[in-house]
């Protein structure tokens, strides 16, 4: 790892002020991408600002037909909550396949979205829901949010700061994992929103990360049955093709895995 | 036996240090003024170094000195070898490159190592070894066999024409060709067996030290051998001589045949603390490192035909293998392909001819050495995949023709050197079946297919050679050291006992076992037996643990230190007794006059050892005896592994949902140790046949080099075991021990892909097989890729 | 460098280091806690597995600075009074280890594991459960086997 400063920020406020005032910053939250990549010398932040203190951050909010989640709460809360196992099953249950124990304790859903890794399962939820990113400058749609590998829609000196989940009539998250990351290889998480409409986001499979399936939606719209999904023709344009698995390969997953989705919805 | 005497399922004496954080690991040892190094290594797999510029990194904070390779060669270090000469069937010598700890003028794998910082600490080191510029000029690389062995390959080493290190065969050609014409059936296959990286869990570390008032070097490193590493240290690499060297094997994390070798990261830190003035250097690799560094496994493409009479009996067998060695020939490479594995083409079968060529081969990838089998698991996979696969072209149960081809009769001369002593090849068979239910399965399988799931059934025979090794045998097939072991027993003065031994524990649980043959022999409890090893200054000379040999040799060993002891003893106690010596027996840690109550204890034995004040007429007083043991014959292992395995036709994903193993070890002195290392091996064969694989693009560079892209097998991918003994003792040994260590590795990658193409009904699959090659060849058999 | 305080053990401790000094270092090198080990750079193998506010983390994957207040337990603070923790004897008694180097990772694991699902957790969770930890040796048999040993054990003791 090279030479760091770092920094424990106290509240949002600080947390963008020692970020604007760093040569290069980085945000360390669960640090589960960050520190593994600086441990291979692949990153060098000058800065890194830690906000898991940071109190508007932390924490689970179940109201309405809304659950909120602060960017910094672990994964392991998620996965445990009552008020999101009852509101979005799914989402917990997502929260539950990320990773392995020790990284449900510390990663974070903000630290997740933001890195936007294409084999991430959070991103699945939040374009699968159709979820609002909050930052500390403005909210961002899910569908605006994501914009490539690695890559969103948050400027340099943005901080997510929650994400608001709508409850959906019916929703859930199948993933296939890669076999020795144990990231999705293929996840595609389904939902049936209360208006009626579905959507259909597949991560782990785009070779421009996570995306919404317009012919899965189209075909489920009609017909919210497993059986709808295998009518529909996935083509491997635009899938990942690595040592692990064959873009043909990986449409057929997405096909499989949102079958097992619909079914367990 | 006694309650920690042979066979009892004795808990170990090692677990109290390691359960509670106090096992002592080489990066665990602290030395004061301890420095920290650093390699700079190649990015490239094959390349021409044009210059090396440390300035920068020398003026660095921290940093004490950059060392590079023409210092290295200039103050005569020498080149890596390999110890085992194998020649070609024309006779010439094998053509081995040369082999710099640390190379300056052609890299030739990507981590190869170029040069050493030396800093005050481990990050300041790794800050200025980035800062080490190498100029390099590419070279085109080559990363297979096949594509290695072509006409205008990339060449590695001037001294291998061809990329070829060697072509040797073994066998009766002729009498091979004359059955395959012959034969009433000939089953053809074509056999890949993947590459393995050997990942024991604790990385390769050194820690070194130069006493400049003694001229004296000691080195902390992770070894299964340290009087092997002292020896090849001193002999051939000239780092220091070997009354000069003192190599400690601390608590080892896991070795798998990759901490047999003395790699160049232990040359480098003992010559580099010298050149430093004498503070310790320490080096811990990081695990991508040991991706890179770590002699590698397998990695064979084999081409074999068997051939069967019209009774179904083989009357043949045909195998030619293309070894990849990687870029340089690693310490033992050169037997893996050859005497640890073409000698036991044969499996459990009455073969009248074999014949097997094998063509070494270099590549710009990392060597390749033994690993967990080393040959065996090759051999295995090669004869077991046959067997299986002849049985469906006949139309015959699998098993049925095994059994109808199993040698009956011990001592079995096989035609590839190997002597069968013993074995009983029908016993596990039956025992296998039964644990598995092996005549249930159609209603398995019904049951399954109609979940929607494809079940199969897959059965593995193996055998391996072990107990490594008769010495003037392995020396007459070109092995540069003996395999012999050694022992020392010391009755302390308060009756105590320490056993000194060659061999090594990284996980093997001598400390237990060992101490349980003491226990055995003279009824005394284990807590008054002290295992010691891995010190070269303690123990005189061993050659370590690898092989499975650490039972059938190195137990054997200590029982010949221990008659000799006991022989001692008894004189002594028949002195003191005013007995006859014919007359005394040991028991329950007594030395009695049988049929009395008379008795001496191992305290009055000792105590009058080392007082010497009443000894027999003319005995030199102590009580301490050495051995040395050197085997007459290898071992033969044997057993027979099934394993039973469902998919999911929609994604080809295998579940293992039962594995049987069946083992004659012969003699077993714990059965609950000897049920965790076939455990273990299991799982790394498991790991074989289903994740595990080192993938290389044709540029070089490796592309599973972390757990990221590696796949290690984790408590979800295996099931639980079952794990049964039969036995048939081995005559060669005085334990009748034929050894463990290696069994669950070798004979369980056939089981599994055996039983994967027979619930696909597809042959055609290659390890590791992974989701979706399997899912691909269900869809090439023409079968539903979905759930019905 | 950076001055952080924490409770290591039961004892307070105080150390400077530097800023990327990672946590699995400052109790290796700096407190000489060297039964949490290393064996990976990916934050997968988890033989650094500590417990961290009573939370099992890849010391690994934290910083020392990250640690400030918190409250650690390593593998050679779960004994209490010279008493083995019961998932420590259920390891040695059910030959749940090989090499060791993997096991004070898994042990930690394995206790937070319980603590948190509980004494009645059957063989396949535990296998899922322990994804974090790689061993080498022992093919997992044997571990699965001491957690679910330790897991009753503990519910007894509770």
């Amino acid at each position: 790892m090279y030479q760091t400063t770092y920094h424990k920020a106290a509240s949002v406020a600080e947390a963008v002020s020692l970020l604007s005032g760093a040569e290069d910053g980085k945000l360390l939250a669960g640090g589960h991408t960050l520190l593994p990549t600086m441990k291979q010398r692949l990153a060098s932040p000058s800065d890194i600002i830690d906000i898991t203190g940071i109190a508007e951050l932390n924490g689970i909010d179940a109201s309405g037909d809304t659950v909120t989640v602060g960017a910094a709460t672990p994964h392991a809360d998620v996965e445990t909550s009552a008020a999101v196992k009852g509101a979005i099953p799914a989402l917990a249950a997502l929260a539950g396949t990320i990773g392995d124990p020790h990284v449900r304790n510390v990663g974070t859903l903000g630290g997740s979205i933001a890195n936007a890794d294409p084999a991430a399962d959070y991103p699945g939820a939040v374009l699968g829901l159709g979820a609002t990113v909050h930052t500390n400058q403005r909210t961002i749609a899910a569908d605006d949010f994501f914009t490539g590998l690695f890559e969103t829609a948050l400027n340099d000196d943005e901080i997510i700061t929650s994400v608001a989940f709508p409850v959906p009539a019916q929703a859930a998250y199948a993933k296939f994992p890669n076999p020795a990351s144990r990231y999705s290889m293929t996840g595609v998480f389904v939902a049936k929103m209360k208006d009626g409409s579905v959507r259909v986001a597949v991560t782990g499979a785009g070779d421009d990360g996570v995306f919404r399936s317009s012919a899965l939606e189209a075909a489920l719209s009609s017909n919210w049955s497993a059986d709808a999904v295998d009518g529909v023709d996935i083509s491997a344009d635009g899938l990942l093709s690595d040592i692990h698995a064959s873009a043909a390969y990986r449409a057929n997953l997405i096909k499989q895995m949102a079958k097992r989705a619909v079914a367990a919805a | 036996m006694g309650a920690e005497g042979i066979g009892a399922r004795v808990k170990r004496k090692e677990d109290k240090r390691f359960i509670t954080g106090l096992g002592k690991y080489t990066d665990d040892v602290e030395l004061p003024r301890a420095t920290h190094a650093a390699f700079v290594r190649s990015e490239h797999a094959h390349a021409r170094i044009g210059g090396i510029d440390a300035s920068a990194a020398k003026a660095m904070p921290g940093v004490v000195d950059v060392l590079t390779g023409d210092q290295l060669v200039a103050d005569g270090i020498g080149n890596l070898i390999c110890g085992w000469a194998i020649s070609s069937k024309d006779g010439s010598p094998m053509n081995m490159g040369a082999y710099r700890a640390l190379e300056h003028e052609i890299v030739r794998h990507v981590g190869q190592a170029i040069a050493v910082v030396i800093a005050e600490t481990d990050s300041q080191a790794r800050d200025a070894a980035e800062a080490v510029s190498v100029s390099y000029e590419e070279l085109p690389a080559v990363a297979s066999v096949e594509d290695a062995l072509k006409a205008g390959a990339p060449q590695l080493h001037p001294e291998a024409a061809g990329n070829l290190i060697y072509d040797w065969e073994i066998g009766d050609k002729a009498a091979v060709d004359s059955a395959l014409s012959g034969a009433a059936h000939v089953t053809r296959m074509e056999i890949t067996n993947n590459r393995l990286a050997p990942n024991a869990m604790e990385p390769r570390a050194a820690l070194a030290s130069y006493d400049p008032a003694e001229e004296h070097y000691t080195l902390y490193t992770t070894s299964q051998n340290p009087h092997v590493a002292r020896l090849v240290l001193s002999a051939f690499y000239a780092v220091a001589p070997e009354h000069k060297l003192r190599v400690i094997a601390p608590d080892v994390g896991g070795g798998f045949g990759s901490k047999i070798y003395i790699y160049p990261e232990e040359i480098v830190c003992l010559w580099a603390s010298k050149k430093i003035g004498g503070r310790p250097v320490k080096w811990t690799a990081q695990r991508a490192e040991s991706f890179v560094t770590d002699a590698h496994g397998r990695d064979h493409v084999t081409v074999a035909e068997m051939a069967f009479d019209a009774d179904n009996k083989i009357i043949g067998f045909k195998v030619n293998t293309k070894a990849n060695f990687g870029a340089y020939m690693s310490l033992f490479s050169s037997c893996v392909p050859t005497y640890l594995y073409a000698t036991l083409l044969s499996g459990q079968y009455n073969i009248p001819a074999i014949y097997c060529d094998v063509q070494a081969v270099y590549t710009n990838t990392v060597p390749v050495d033994a690993y967990r089998g080393a040959g065996r698991p090759e051999a295995t996979y090669v004869v077991e995949r046959m067997m299986e696969t002849a049985a469906r072209e006949l139309g015959v149960d699998p098993t049925d023709l095994r059994a109808k081809n199993f040698i009956q009769e011990f001592p079995h001369q096989t035609p590839v050197i190997m002597c069968y002593d013993a074995g009983g090849y029908d016993a596990h068979m039956a025992a296998a079946k039964e644990a598995i239910d092996y005549a249930g399965f159609p209603a398995r399988k019904a049951e399954a297919a109609s979940r929607g799931k494809l079940r199969g059934i897959g059965t593995s025979c193996y055998i391996e050679a072990c107990g490594i090794a008769p010495s003037a045998a392995v020396g007459s097939l070109g092995a540069g050291v003996g395999l012999w072991e050694s022992a020392e027993v010391r009755v302390n003065p308060v009756g105590t006992i320490e056993i000194l031994t060659g061999s090594h524990s990284h996980g093997q649980s001598h400390e237990t076992t060992f101490a349980q043959v003491v226990a055995d022999r003279l009824g005394v409890p284990i807590d008054t037996v002290a295992i010691v090893h891995g010190d070269t200054d303690k123990v005189q000379f061993g050659m370590g643990t690898y092989g499975s040999r650490s039972g059938a040799v190195g137990m054997s060993a200590i029982v010949k230190a221990m008659e000799k002891v006991e022989a001692k003893a008894k004189k002594i106690a028949a002195h003191l007794l005013e007995a006859d010596e014919g007359d005394i027996v040991i028991e329950n840690g007594e030395f009695k006059v049988a049929g009395t109550d008379q008795a001496k204890t191992m305290t009055d034995i000792g105590l009058a050892a080392y007082t010497a004040h009443n000894l027999p007429e003319g005995m030199e007083p102590g009580l301490k005896e050495g051995a040395f043991y050197d085997p007459t014959n290898f071992t033969f292992p044997a057993g027979t592994y099934m394993c039973e395995v469902e998919i999911d036709p929609a994604t080809g994903q295998t579940e293992i949902v039962n594995f049987v193993a069946a083992d004659d070890f012969g003699t077993i002195i714990n059965p609950m140790v000897v049920e965790g290392q076939v455990h273990g091996g299991l799982v790394q064969g498991i790991g074989q046949a289903l994740l595990e694989n080192a993938v290389y693009d044709d540029s070089g560079q490796l592309l599973s080099g972390s757990y990221m892209d590696y796949c290690m097998p984790r408590a979800d991918d295996v099931p639980s075991f079952e794990v049964r003994h039969t036995t048939t003792v081995c005559p060669g040994n005085p334990l009748g021990m034929k050894g463990c260590g290696e069994a669950g590795a070798i004979g369980s990658p056939p089981a599994v892909i055996n039983a994967v193409t027979d619930a696909i009904g597809n042959n055609d699959l290659s390890m590791p097989a992974t989701p979706e090659k399997v899912w691909s060849a269900i869809g090439a058999a023409g079968m539903p890729q979905a759930a019905e | 460098m950076a001055t952080v305080s924490m409770t290591v053990n039961g004892k307070a401790v105080q150390a400077t280091v530097e800023d990327r000094t990672l946590l699995v270092d400052l109790l290796r090198e700096t407190l000489g806690l060297t039964g949490t080990h290393v064996g990976c750079d990916t934050s997968q193998c988890g033989a650094c597995v500590i417990h961290m506010n009573g939370r099992a983390v890849k010391a690994c994957t934290k910083l020392a600075a990250q640690a400030e207040g918190a409250d650690i337990t390593t593998i050679e603070g779960l004994a209490t009074d010279g008493a083995l923790h019961p998932m420590q004897e259920a390891f040695r008694e059910h030959h749940g280890l090989q090499c060791g180097f993997c096991t004070p990772g898994m042990i930690m694991s394995a206790v937070e594991m319980i603590d948190r699902l509980g004494s009645d957790i059957d063989e396949a969770t535990i296998r899922e459960q322990l994804e974090g930890n790689i061993c080498r040796c022992t093919g997992y048999h044997n571990i699965v086997k001491a957690i679910q040993s330790a897991a009753g054990q503990m519910g007894s003791n509770a």
